[in-house]
């Protein structure tokens, strides 16, 4: 279970197209526990995308070492075929991806180029539609395009899963999801991690790093700056600034208590764990039932 | 200053045409549906909804980019389905975009500031004190002599927002213009558009999807499917989480708390609608 899936160590990669190459990732190192949901933050060109593209083998380190899952992304004769299968990666805006007359096909394009039985492929793409909420008996045989942006979005996270990949990779997830189907997406990714895949998160959305990730990295320039729990990378308010990030508004909300002169502890993060304790504090007493939520 | 309103949509009603030709059938549902909404000088109206909620498009209507299938829509007293009005109509509506580089044109940030000065034939002098002005207003004015395409994007977005002030509107319209920018500068957008209402007078229409985006207006509207469906002020709005989820926005995390802790009994004023009123509510509780 903490064995890392990922290492990476000195990862530098240079673009070379135009005069002058720009280094998009300088020396970065980093090790990523299976089972894991991490998160990587930074603002755009801070070189993000640069370091999940090595993943999954779209992009070869220029120096520096990067090993996926027990394999060697930069090693000359690769199986990129076998590491695809192992990382899905789902990009932004994957609905845009779906080209098949019903769901169930575009479900299973994935499991039939990997050359499985029907009946394995026709098992794997229903458990995916059942993970992503969508039972196959009420969605199998729709056209995907009939249906609402956030469920498209969820097809296309199953047409990944019906890969049985051991990481998914996930860029910008929610943006242009409407508050709803943010949610429910989530809730989705929550249980793909419970099956035992490792969940690599690239988001601007700092309250869903703070509740989806247990890990952070903030890159900026190609650099990894600062790495830790959500928690602790977010009591760092000031050197998140230098970087063009804000913490979520809880966290900055506890800041602002501090400052009135109320010691919020610095484990407590949750929306629950906060109203819990100012609770406490004002009315000393455990809250019982917590309403609206 | 006349009293009637900057903005007069009475029963307006839109729908984006249609190709007739192949197969594409005509739009079962308008656009916009009878929208009536009188904007004064010197309002903040925030126009908040999901994605294909019709806010550009009203928004769009209020500088006559677009024009009304039926119903009317009157700037500044002037009808803008006249095509005489469009450029009264444009003078006074100053809009931004969401991505600034459509806007951006010149190689330096002063001389594109000045270029929709220069095309209006203002003399020289004049164009300097406005250009100043407006870059000191939305705080860029050491960035003058750069090239745009060197700034950030919220730098970027500055400038076109300098252009437009320059053009001294009474009105400036934000169209998502905060949707491209990272958290950071969409923040800083946020406050710039506050102080141009605070500080100068201006008229602002705020159009976002974004909640916390609206905290500093005085109306906000909300919209679905081509309507105008409420209307409220920011603490009225924030107050009531339920409304918010079926609404579909998503809640920033310290309205739901705000909202479970009034719940609890704690005395939490509708009017915290920042996080640094409700800390200070919370101390002073």
């Amino acid at each position: 279970m903490n064995e890392p899936i990922i290492r990476v160590r000195h990862l530098s990669h240079v673009y070379t197209t135009g005069f002058v190459g720009k280094k998009a990732l300088d020396n970065v190192t980093l090790e990523v526990k299976q089972g894991s949901c991490v998160a990587i933050i930074g603002l755009n060109g801070s070189g993000k995308s640069t370091l999940i593209q090595h993943f999954n083998g779209l992009l070869r380190p220029s120096e520096g070492e990067v090993w996926v899952d027990g394999l060697n992304v930069g090693e000359k004769g690769v199986d990129l075929r076998q590491l695809r299968q192992r990382v899905g990666m789902l990009f932004q805006f994957p609905e845009a991806q779906l080209f098949e007359k019903t769901v169930f096909a575009d479900v299973a394009f994935g499991p039939r180029r990997m050359k499985l039985g029907r009946r394995e492929v026709r098992r794997r793409v229903l458990a995916a539609l059942d993970t992503v909420g969508l039972p196959p008996s009420e969605y199998a045989w729709r056209s995907p395009f009939d249906l609402s942006g956030g469920q498209r979005r969820r097809i296309a996270l199953a047409g990944i899963l019906a890969m049985s990949p051991r990481i998914l990779i996930l860029d910008e997830p929610s943006v242009g999801l409407d508050g709803a189907g943010r949610d429910e997406f989530y809730l989705y990714v929550r249980r793909v991690q419970q099956q035992g895949v490792t969940v690599l998160l690239v988001s601007h959305d700092m309250s869903e790093v703070a509740s989806m990730a247990d890990w952070l990295f903030v890159l900026a320039d190609g650099r990894l700056v600062l790495q830790g729990r959500p928690g602790e990378v977010f009591s760092e308010e000031s050197r998140l600034g230098d970087w063009g990030l804000i913490a979520p508004s809880l966290q900055v909300l506890m800041a602002a208590l501090r400052k009135q002169g109320i010691d919020v502890p610095a484990d407590i993060q949750t929306l629950d764990d906060v109203y819990a304790f100012l609770l406490q504090q004002k009315c000393g007493q455990l809250p019982g039932k917590a309403p609206g939520s | 200053m006349s009293n009637i309103p900057l903005i007069d949509i009475q029963q307006m009603s839109y729908t984006y045409p249609v190709e007739k030709q192949g197969k594409m059938t005509a739009p079962d549902k308008k656009t916009l549906d009878d929208i009536n909404l009188q904007v004064q000088r010197g309002e903040y109206v925030a126009i908040l909804g999901h994605n294909g909620s019709g806010k550009s498009t009203l928004a769009r209507h209020c500088n006559a980019l677009l024009l009304p299938d039926s119903g009317q829509v009157l700037v500044d007293g002037r009808d803008t389905r006249d095509p005489a009005s469009h450029q009264y109509v444009r003078d006074r509506m100053g809009m931004i975009f969401q991505n600034p580089d459509n806007q951006l044109i010149a190689t330096v940030v002063e001389d594109d500031v000045a270029w929709g000065l220069a095309i209006r034939g203002i003399p020289v002098q004049e164009i300097r004190a406005r250009v100043d002005m407006a870059l000191r207003a939305v705080n860029i004015e050491h960035l003058r002599l750069l090239a745009p395409h060197k700034l950030s994007g919220g730098q970027r977005q500055r400038v076109a927002i300098a252009g437009i002030v320059a053009l001294r509107p009474l009105c400036i319209i934000a169209d998502e213009a905060t949707s491209m920018l990272d958290p950071q500068a969409r923040q800083e957008l946020t406050h710039v558009l506050y102080e141009l209402h605070r500080d100068y007078g201006l008229t602002i229409l705020h159009v976002t999807h974004l909640l916390e985006e609206v905290i500093f207006a005085q109306r906000i509207l909300v919209m679905e499917q081509g309507r105008i469906i409420l209307e409220e002020t920011p603490s009225s709005l924030f107050a009531d989480v339920e409304k918010l989820r079926a609404l579909k926005l998503v809640v920033p995390d310290y309205i739901l708390l705000a909202d479970r802790l009034r719940q609890a009994g704690l005395a939490i004023s509708q009017s915290a609608v920042t996080v640094d009123a409700l800390a200070r509510e919370i101390a002073n509780e």
